[in-house]
């Protein structure tokens, strides 16, 4: 096939005249993909009537890095380190969803004490991306810097745990199959046992600053409804289908992990709009501090890593499996077919952030394009999963 | 009554900005470069290539095996295998890299290559501070960049040095049985 320029249709528009009515006409403006409130290098084509949003379109791709293809030519352990850049703020549960997957497909048993630091440090990731995404949303709502910063500061002890246990803050790459890396010693127990306990007087400062702010209340009450027939035919997880009112979550409904052996309940929003998605991370955290001080009192002594899961050549036998977890943005699946050898056949991510934005258009339509910015923060995306 | 919320934010933001002055806790960040915040043992950034004893080139450990160039998930290490042999620390005649380049523009520090390498030859280094004025060459490290004393690798990662030198010291005593004293003594006595 010969390359060509495709030629566009002229696209009509209505004669403009200076003091007539705006009704009915549109005017197309380009946000982003530089825009200071674009979570990462997203471009929306929004098409307005006045300030009203008539049609969106999302453009993405800018950050795509062949994630999926890069890890059927990399052997199984080689992709662990990829996932950690995917959602580069939680590569600890980018890396246990990925661990999940390639241990069903291999069958592989994980020790006890494993699995309880893959809670904590779970959950610990939780803490930290949801802290972080208030911070943010109140940063798009015009609160620029001050709640970012103290969600940023909570944010950076818990790195410090992550650094000091894995080596890097944000790029982990903890897990492996059948275990983890690293021991964590005593003194990081009771560094993460310190952290834990103070958590939630930031939870009460940030509630403070949000809950019954009338700044607030008025730019995310009623804006960005999303209801539950839609969210749920359109595949959305996490706490945007929970802030609809649907009661979903896979620590709950898989049991994967130990969560079964930990009491905790699952928030569940009314009406679906932005005030409730915001609600739902600070009720999330406090729900995450309460299963970290049942895991930390819990994690028994023992070995960390399967002494029989080898790490050179390692084959997993003919299959697939898909590994899913609950990831802090939503449903986190890794798809894996073998074909015996040492580089999957086919690697497929389900990426949360990628299915919630999809929604994007519903949710704005007949808003602002200041609304937009707050819907979109709401949703929670990060542009290294979206793309991959 | 209206105004109440943004009131009760206002106190948050005032009670964060006196308590910087007094919590620890509130104000976490230091004057970076005057002031540096230790780093974690378990911290990791490039690798390099540790060797015994006093000579870079005949310490080194590695014998060119490439398992480390095949494992390098994003294919950073780039070795070439000598055509002689030279003694390793047990004296066995061992193959050495005549070239080991390591491309730090394109390692991701994921520590794979520490993972897979047999021979303990091959440990992450903690320098961070790596920024140069050129753009090609200069990010390209070497053999002889990388290879860094044992007592180095003591000095940056005290806990596991001291377990790779027991591991090391457990495999030289046990493959030479007949000449205990001088090889096997070796690896230990340059440690300390």
């Amino acid at each position: 096939m010969t390359a060509t320029i495709q030629t566009l249709e002229p696209i009509e528009r209505p004669p403009t005249t200076m003091g007539s009515r705006l009704e009915g006409e549109l005017m197309e403006v380009s946000m982003g993909p530089q825009h200071p409130s674009t979570h990462g290098v997203f471009r929306m084509n929004v098409a307005l009537e006045g300030e009203i949003v008539r049609k969106l379109k999302p453009v993405f791709g800018y950050l795509h890095r062949n994630h999926e293809k890069i890890g059927e030519n990399t052997s199984y352990l080689g992709s662990m380190p990829y996932t950690d850049r995917l959602d580069y703020f939680c590569s600890m549960t980018n890396n246990w969803a990925y661990a999940l997957s390639v241990e069903k497909l291999a069958g592989i048993e994980v020790p006890e004490r494993a699995q309880y630091l893959r809670v904590i440090l779970a959950e610990l990731t939780r803490l930290q991306n949801h802290a972080s995404l208030l911070g943010f949303l109140l940063s798009d709502m015009g609160a620029w810097g001050t709640p970012l910063m103290y969600a940023f500061r909570e944010r950076e002890k818990i790195l410090d745990l992550f650094e000091s246990l894995s080596g890097s803050r944000m790029m982990c790459d903890y897990m492996r199959f059948g275990g983890c890396r690293v021991d964590a010693g005593p003194d990081w127990m009771e560094r993460a046992k310190k952290i834990v306990d103070l958590f939630p007087r930031f939870i009460d400062e940030m509630e403070n600053l949000v809950v019954g702010n009338e700044i607030v209340i008025a730019r995310t009450q009623n804006v960005g409804k999303l209801s539950a027939e839609l969210a749920i035919n359109a595949g959305i997880t996490g706490p945007m289908l929970r802030a609809c009112g649907v009661n979903y979550d896979v620590r709950k409904v898989d049991g994967y992990g130990f969560y079964p052996r930990f009491k905790f309940r699952i928030p569940l929003g009314e009406h679906g709009d932005t005030y409730d998605r915001l609600m739902m991370r600070a009720l999330e955290m406090r729900e995450s501090v309460g299963i970290l001080k049942q895991a930390l009192e819990q994690v028994p002594a023992g070995p960390i890593m399967n002494p029989k899961v080898k790490i050179r050549a390692f084959r997993p036998p003919v299959g697939e499996a898909y590994g899913r977890i609950e990831a802090p943005k939503g449903e986190l699946g890794f798809y894996l077919i073998s074909d015996g050898g040492t580089n999957p056949y086919r690697y497929r991510v389900r990426p949360p952030s990628f299915i919630n934005l999809t929604v994007l258009e519903d949710l704005c339509l007949g808003h602002t394009v200041a609304d937009v910015m707050v819907i979109l923060g709401s949703v929670d995306i990060v542009m290294g999963e979206v793309d991959r | 009554m209206i105004g109440t919320g943004i009131l009760k934010g206002m106190a948050v933001t005032a009670r964060n900005f006196v308590g910087s002055y007094f919590e620890k806790d509130r104000l976490i960040t230091v004057q970076y470069p005057e002031e540096r915040n230790p780093l974690p043992e378990n911290y990791r950034n490039f690798p390099f290539l540790p060797y015994d004893g006093d000579d870079p080139e005949a310490g080194l450990r590695c014998v060119a095996c490439k398992i480390c160039e095949k494992e390098c998930p994003p294919q950073c290490i780039y070795i070439v295998k000598s055509e002689d042999k030279k003694p390793d620390y047990m004296d066995k005649p061992q193959f050495y890299p005549k070239v080991f380049n390591i491309d730090i523009s394109v390692c991701m520090s994921c520590q794979i290559c520490v993972e897979v390498c047999p021979f303990e030859a091959i440990k992450m280094d903690k320098v961070f501070e790596l920024s140069r004025r050129e753009r090609f060459d200069a990010l390209l490290l070497r053999k002889s960049d990388l290879a860094k004393p044992n007592e180095y690798y003591h000095s940056i990662c005290p806990t596991d040095a001291a377990e790779v030198d027991a591991k090391l010291a457990e495999a030289a005593a046990k493959k030479k049985p007949a000449a205990p004293a001088a090889p096997a003594a070796a690896p230990p006595a340059s440690a300390a």
